[in-house]
């Protein structure tokens, strides 16, 4: 009987074998799989026995984590609610982070690369040091104001955004998506609780989620004659130069005709290019369309950012919030010809051009700096967890340049105009120059027209200290005036506090 | 043939010389490796209370004190009962069970609140019930080696011993679900505040039965008739004992929902069979009838549900952990995250969170401590668990009587076998069900009657190494001598 016991043993041996090699496979070939798994609890009580670091803009915390009795350690709340809520994001045990608390969760959670030596630090110490701090360009009181003004506007339009950024270095200073929401239900410990408040915002009508400022795209009416205007200056066309007007326009292939928004707007047959922009005249933007061709108009709109699809306001080259793409659409026939009807809608933003609110402010901030069109960021600073150690400062980069100084002067001219003597006059500022564009876009056929205002406000000496969006949704008549008297008090604010950069 | 396979007669020469027992029984190596495993095991309690509690208590040592006084009393009956028992049995055993209580102590610290932690009285919790149950465990085990003298004795009670078995094994199956079902198993008797698992008992008593059946069979079961592939066949009017004990084991994985504790006892059954007889072709009937009926199982439990339905959704989480994760796939889900989470390293003792894992305690105890100990750790579990199991077929191969051969075999195997079973289940290799894992697991059923399996084959082994004394004669045995050959002569097996 020994040899079928030794067999047995060499079975045995067999059977271990196979119980080993499966070990292998889980612990150490799957294990990261495993580890960082979706259905891994223990990451997550990981990640919450860490305090995670602050969100904080112009020395107020807007993210903190506070310690609790519970399974998790750590609490994140959010102390200024709703205000901060489409910047900041949120950060829920069970559903998926947004905001810069997900694009900077590593260095928030301390788990970067940047701070592998408070970790190194850590494993000698025995403690557990918290996570970076995040250091925001927001200007707590530009977005104070653009967060009231915007619910308080006097259409009682429900849903809107407001964008404010420097005009010279890009760092937003205010960032309002309206509605908004309260993170910090999100956030709590309880995933019921979490997952309920999560499931109330998402079936809401008006998407408080979404983050309108960057992800919504409106068309945007008036405001970009802007962009036919500098296209316009670019091809033998001055400020003074007049252009064909009057008080209705029917382009050539197309039944329907295009006038201006009151009749006291250019009836004449022809205005000035200044005066155009200033009484923001359809009818002469139109032929201008039309005789520029479609080629012209969609490269200046692309010069000035239209159709870029991976832009994200963050860490300055490193992620952020996506931001959706403005688009220019379709301006010629199926044959490839220039389609004009198409063409003269398109010049006047209507027809299938789209723009997000930032798109705005950044033709607004390029016109106000020299031409020089910034790249948008939010986070100015990384800050090491003991709050003394900088791991990463914005360093303001261009991110184009879409008209030369000569033709972005000539635009400031005209958009201070409109401020000074045409549609935009609720946006002037005592003591400043501001400049802008009014727009008020068609939505759909039966419901009320989007009011638009993008502008900048200069100092006396001329530098440009903010520009803005404000877009107000289905404001109906009305709408771009208050639009533009909003914008005027974000960058007052904005002005008495530039927020960081 | 069966004067050899009944206990023998002649007598069992105690061999007290004392130059013989202090030459060979290896009792102090067995002390060493004792002591050895009980600083393991405190350095294992010192480090799950650095991690868990951020300090080491000035308590620490109590339990495995108290569990080395235990295994010391025990490794001294073997000194005097045993004298040539082998010497690594009781400290690798002793070592699994240290850890396993040990780890069991740690889920108390983890579950209590700072306040209860000083409380926490050495018997109190889980790890106390089961240093409880290691002390029980061990005393019966120390009984067991002192009521049987000789492994032969167990013999005259085969039959019984059987009877007792089958109803142990149907007991559950038949109860009602209120009284023996847990989780979805049908395994258990729970009566006040007990939960029995009877099977855990019915392996033993059924090894003594088959190992008593097959050295009187043996002769018979190893006729062939056919010739096929090379290999022989036996007669079809012998095939009935091996047909009844899978037909046992199938409604046991029906009635019970048990594939685990089938595939135990079937495969019990099949490597003893084996063993007596030398044919191969049993152990290919008998993986050809199991798989054959698992397949049946799993394709009834898919058309006809049921009584088969229990065991084709185990076999669907098998096939697919992740396509139900946090429902049907969830224990074995959490199994492997456990598992991955630590890693090779492993979290350290006392680093994971173990409590995350349904279970832990019982089926999942090799996960939650392969979460601390990583794959380095679990692999030496492997290790200890192979000796054990080796060292037990040693046992079966040194022993001169076919009983014990097949007594002492057949249970290394079936320790093998249920390790593997479980080991197997958590990790994903095979079906999980649910079985213990043999001496971490908390639960006196299975402790007790894993340490009684110890106690055998201490027994066993201690039979096969003492010293052969022959007519007024100071033989020493020669390894690999006469004298095996001698025992080993009329078990030889007549070929045809």
């Amino acid at each position: 009987m020994n040899a079928p016991l030794r067999r047995v043993g060499v079975v045995v041996i067999v059977l271990f074998g196979l119980l080993f090699a499966n070990l292998n496979w889980i612990q150490a070939y799957k294990a990261d799989e495993y580890r960082t798994s979706d259905y891994n609890g223990r990451v997550q009580v990981a990640e919450y026995e860490r305090r995670r670091g602050n969100i904080e803009a112009g020395g107020t915390a807007l993210a903190v984590s506070k310690e609790t009795d519970g399974e998790l350690t750590f609490l994140r709340t959010y102390p200024g609610g709703a205000k901060y809520a489409h910047v900041l994001g949120y950060k829920p045990v069970n559903l998926a982070d947004t905001g810069i608390e997900k694009s900077e969760n590593d260095f928030l959670a301390g788990t970067s690369d940047q701070l592998i030596g408070d970790r190194i630090k850590d494993m000698f110490t025995g403690d557990r040091t918290a996570g970076g701090n995040v250091l925001l360009t927001l200007s707590p009181r530009a977005q104070d104001v653009a967060y009231d003004q915007l619910r308080n506007n006097n259409r009682g339009v429900k849903k809107g955004a407001a964008i404010a950024i420097d005009p010279r270095t890009g760092a937003v200073q205010a960032l309002v998506s309206m509605p908004s929401f309260d993170p910090n239900p999100l956030a709590s410990h309880s995933s019921n609780e979490a997952a309920a408040a999560y499931n109330k915002l998402e079936q809401d009508a008006a998407r408080p989620l979404r983050n309108r400022a960057l992800a919504e795209v409106l068309p945007p009416g008036s405001t970009f004659k802007i962009v036919v205007a500098a296209a316009a200056l670019e091809n033998g066309i001055s400020k003074d130069t007049n252009i064909p007007a009057g008080p209705s326009y029917t382009p050539p292939t197309s039944g329907g005709s295009i006038t201006n928004a009151v009749p006291s707007i250019c009836p004449q047959s022809q205005v000035t290019l200044m005066k155009a922009v200033t009484d923001s005249c359809n009818t002469g933007f139109a032929k201008l369309g039309v005789q520029l061709g479609p080629d012209v108009i969609k490269e200046k709109a692309r010069q000035f950012g239209f159709e870029q699809d991976d832009l994200t306001v963050g860490r300055l080259g490193e992620g952020g919030l996506s931001v959706a793409a403005s688009r220019t659409g379709s301006m010629e026939n199926p044959d490839g010809g220039a389609d004009p009807a198409a063409l003269a809608q398109s010049s006047i933003g209507q027809r299938d051009v789209r723009m997000t609110p930032l798109e705005g402010a950044m033709i607004a901030a390029a016109v106000a700096n020299n031409g020089s069109q910034m790249r948008p960021y939010l986070v100015r600073q990384l800050l090491a967890p003991d709050r003394t150690t900088v791991y990463d400062t914005a360093k303001p980069r261009e991110l184009r340049k879409p008209v030369n100084s000569q033709v972005a002067g000539d635009l400031r001219d005209m958009m201070v105009s409109v401020v000074e003597n045409g549609t935009g006059r609720n946006a002037r500022i005592n003591g400043y120059t501001v400049g802008g564009k009014t727009g008020t876009a068609q939505s759909a056929p039966d419901r009320p027209d989007h009011g638009w205002f993008i502008g900048f406000a200069l100092d006396s000496d001329g530098n440009p200290v903010s520009a803005v969006c404000v877009v107000l949704e289905e404001a109906g008549s009305g709408g771009s005036a208050e639009a533009a008297r909003i914008a005027g008090q974000i960058m007052r604010a904005a002005i008495s506090d530039p927020g960081g950069r | 043939m069966t004067a050899a396979a009944t206990p023998a007669s002649s007598p069992v020469n105690a061999g007290e010389r004392p130059g013989t027992r202090l030459a060979r029984s290896r009792r102090n190596a067995e002390l060493s490796l004792l002591v050895l495993a009980m600083v393991l095991v405190a350095a294992y309690g010192a480090m799950v209370e650095a991690n868990v509690l951020d300090t080491i208590t000035p308590t620490f040592w109590v339990p495995a004190a108290a569990l080395s006084a235990v295994f010391l009393g025990m490794h001294l009956v073997i000194r005097f009962l045993a004298p040539f028992a082998d010497p690594a049995l009781l400290p690798a055993v002793a070592l699994l069970n240290g850890l396993g209580v040990g780890f069991l102590h740690r889920l108390d610290l983890a579950q209590a609140t700072p306040a209860e932690r000083a409380e926490l009285a050495t018997f109190a919790g889980i790890g106390g019930r089961q240093l409880a149950w290691t002390l029980v465990s061990v005393i019966l085990a120390a009984g067991l080696l002192a009521l049987m003298r000789d492994h032969r004795s167990v013999s005259r009670y085969s039959y019984t011993l059987g009877l007792a078995g089958i109803v142990l094994v149907m007991l559950p199956a038949v109860l009602p679900a209120s009284i023996s079902e847990i989780n979805g198993a049908k395994l258990w008797v729970r009566v006040g505040g007990f939960s029995i698992q009877p099977g855990e008992f019915a392996k033993l008593a059924l090894l003594v039965f088959f190992a008593y059946y097959l050295v009187r069979k043996r002769e018979v079961l190893s006729l062939a008739s056919h010739r096929f592939l090379g290999i022989d066949f036996p007669r079809g009017r012998d095939l009935g004992p091996v047909l009844v004990v899978w037909a046992i084991s199938l409604l046991v994985l029906v009635f019970e929902k048990d594939l685990g504790t089938s595939l135990l006892y079937f495969g019990m059954f099949v490597v003893t069979l084996y063993i007596a007889t030398e044919r191969v072709s049993w152990l290919l009937i008998g993986l050809v009838l199991f798989f054959g009926g698992a397949y049946l199982a799993y394709v009834l439990g898919e058309a006809v549900g049921g009584p088969f339905a229990n065991f084709y959704l185990r076999a669907e989480i098998w096939l697919d952990p992740f396509g139900d994760p946090y429902d049907k796939g969830y224990q074995l889900v959490q199994g492997l995250l456990a598992l991955g989470t630590g890693g090779l390293f492993g979290a350290g003792p006392g680093g994971g969170q173990p409590l995350l894992l349904p279970e832990v305690q019982n089926d999942f105890i090799f996960a939650g401590i392969g979460e601390e100990i990583g794959l380095f750790g679990l692999s030496a579990l492997l290790v200890i668990y192979l000796l054990i199991v080796e060292r037990g077929l040693r046992a079966a191969l040194a022993v001169r009587d076919s009983f014990g051969k097949l007594l002492a075999g057949g249970l290394a195997f079936t320790l093998a076998l249920q390790v593997f079973v479980i080991v197997g289940g958590i990790s994903g290799l095979i079906p999980l069900t649910g079985q213990t894992t043999p001496f971490l697991s908390a639960g006196g059923s299975s402790l007790m009657a894993n340490w009684l399996l110890i106690a055998v084959l201490l027994r066993v082994s201690d039979a096969g190494r003492r010293p052969v004394t022959g007519v007024g004669g100071k033989l020493s045995r020669p390894a690999g001598g006469p004298p095996e050959q001698l025992h080993g002569a009329p078990t030889e097996v007549i070929r045809p």
